[in-house]
């Protein structure tokens, strides 16, 4: 069931960059992609315990700041070494000013 | 190169391993086989000093699955070592005198630990940590309680020593050197490395010189020149590397620390790579000076190149090194390589992380240290191992500031 909850405002996130929403006890990325899009996924790495919100995003890229695996954060999908799970992601909408994610 | 070819890899460490995956990733469609000493699936060693001994219910992270690797294709003999290489017929002899053909061979055979010598013979009873089997041994052995004793303070020796303490150990480290991570670490970073170790009651001792080591099962006693006398349950010894080089070396293969490669990771031999802690190479960011590195990025990055020449290809390998090490809730990364001659600009970043960026007399970036809690230095460290690959000289005012944003240096 969709649980859309406020994660932040459109100008809380840079162009082509995260920042980390914790809610209810789980740890979110919300993105804001160089085209000015935003994403969500889960917010720490499938590899080792990592707060991906202190990665580096480039392009359509997360990069995990403990190993540097690499996630796309549009879809999830692992796409470099050592990371080879898959990462979760949350659908995004915009309501004026507010980022909305549906963590459910 | 042609279908149905051979690739043999001799070693299933991080870069054999991923080599071995990568040919296939790479369109590769003959054989591939893989041949490893050790007894299980390929795994992470990094966190065999860290996760994995610091919990006795933590398995390895294993870089791939059985079913992975038959699914790629890949023919893995574990607990096998490769005895020899028949340049001239193009094979390698297993332990068991199986002959495997190769029409390209990767040697990804790594490193093993310096033995400690005493007399001129190895000191009986010492423990090291490499593998997996080394791992499990000392964790089963460190309790709340136990006296350690570490030789050395290089990442590795921290490493135990943060983790050992961690699980309630009482530790000591001994170091001949100065100071901790002499090798490799500014100054500033070693000490708020050093006061963390203190600070948790680590007995850190820099600049003391072993005079006699004595060990019986379950006991050691290290003998200092000021007649300081250290007694533990366990002993290990972390002073450095070798590289696993006899096998090249037998089949006349170049060897100066490390399997001698060029910078397509390609022996004398053109049909022979090596890659990882076992080959010294070329390194493009200290200007082709020739090294070798114990890094499980290096490790990585290179496997992806040598798979990739292997088919034919003639890939350079540039990237500019980088490692970490992580110490309680401390992590340090390091982008190229930091030579304490060079000139030393600070940024610092809040709650005790700051990075150390090294400037040649010409301006350019070549290096950068930091260290902070968890993810703290990544992202700058991270672009600044792109603006070290780029040659940039960026403004040392700006660097020192931490809100002039290295990404923008980068674009
Ligand atoms: C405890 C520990 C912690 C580390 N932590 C970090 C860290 O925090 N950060 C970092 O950057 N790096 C770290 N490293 C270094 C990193 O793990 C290595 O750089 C990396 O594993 C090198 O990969 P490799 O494949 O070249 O060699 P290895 O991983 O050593 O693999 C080589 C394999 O080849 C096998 N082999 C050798 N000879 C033969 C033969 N003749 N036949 C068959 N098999 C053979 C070996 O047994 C081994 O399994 C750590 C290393 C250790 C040991
Ligand atoms: S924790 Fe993210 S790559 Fe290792």
């Amino acid at each position: 069931m969709a649980q859309w909850v406020a994660a932040c405002t459109v100008d809380d996130i840079e162009a082509e960059d995260l920042i980390r929403f914790d809610h209810a006890g789980r740890v979110f990325a919300i993105y804001r992609s160089p085209e000015g899009d935003f994403y969500a996924t889960d917010g720490i790495c499938t590899h080792e315990h990592a707060f991906l919100a202190d990665g580096l995003v480039m392009g359509d890229i997360i990069e995990c700041p403990k190993h540097n695996g690499r996630f796309n954060y549009k879809t999830g999908a692992a796409k470099g070494a050592p990371v080879c799970v898959n990462l979760a992601t949350y659908p995004v909408r915009l309501e004026g000013s507010a980022v909305l994610v549906d963590v459910g | 190169m042609s279908a149905g070819t051979g690739m043999v890899i001799i070693g299933a460490g991080e870069c054999g391993a991923r080599a071995a995956l990568a040919l296939r990733e790479k369109g590769h469609d003959g054989t591939i086989d893989l041949i490893g000493d050790e007894p299980h699936l390929p795994y992470e060693r990094p966190p065999l000093s860290k996760a994995v001994l610091a919990d006795d219910a933590a398995s390895a992270t294993f870089i791939t699955s059985a079913g992975d690797l038959a699914a790629a294709g890949i023919t893995y003999r574990p607990g096998v070592v490769a005895s020899a290489i028949e340049r001239a017929q193009k094979t390698i002899r297993l332990c068991d005198g199986t002959g495997v053909a190769y029409d390209k061979l990767l040697l990804a055979t790594g490193a093993r630990p310096r033995q400690l010598m005493q007399d001129g013979a190895v000191v009986a009873g010492v423990r090291y940590l490499r593998n997996m089997a080394d791992c499990l041994a000392l964790r089963e052995r460190v309790r709340p309680g136990t006296r350690l004793l570490v030789l050395g303070a290089g990442f590795l020796g921290l490493e135990v020593a943060a983790t050992a303490s961690a699980r309630g150990a009482s530790v000591s480290v001994i170091e001949s050197q100065p100071r901790v991570l002499l090798r490799g670490v500014p100054e500033a970073i070693a000490r708020v490395i050093e006061n963390r170790h203190v600070q948790q009651g680590v007995d850190i001792r820099c600049g003391v010189k072993i005079t006699r080591i004595e060990t019986a099962p379950g006991a050691a006693t290290v003998e200092l020149e000021d007649g300081t006398r250290l007694t533990g349950d366990v002993i290990v010894a972390s002073i450095g590397a070798v590289p696993n080089v006899e096998l090249a070396q037998a089949a006349g293969l170049a060897v100066d620390n490390g399997i001698l490669v060029d910078a397509s990771l390609t022996t004398q031999d053109g049909d022979i790579l090596a890659a990882g802690d076992c080959c010294a190479f070329p390194v493009a960011s200290q200007n082709g000076r020739v090294m070798r590195l114990e890094s499980w990025r290096n490790a990585l990055d290179q496997s992806a190149v040598a798979a990739a020449n292997m088919l034919g290809q003639s890939m350079a390998y540039d990237a500019v090194p980088w490692f970490w090490s992580d110490q309680y809730e401390l992590t340090l990364q390091v982008a190229g390589l930091a030579d304490p001659a060079l000139a030393v600009v600070r940024r610092d970043l809040g709650e005790g992380a700051f990075l150390l960026f090294h400037l040649d007399a010409a301006g350019r970036l070549v290096a950068a240290s930091g260290i902070g809690a968890g993810g703290a230095v990544a992202r700058d460290i991270r672009l600044a191992q792109m603006l070290i690959a780029r040659s940039a000289c960026p403004d040392p005012a700006a660097l020192a500031r931490p809100d002039a944003q290295l990404k923008k240096m980068v674009a």
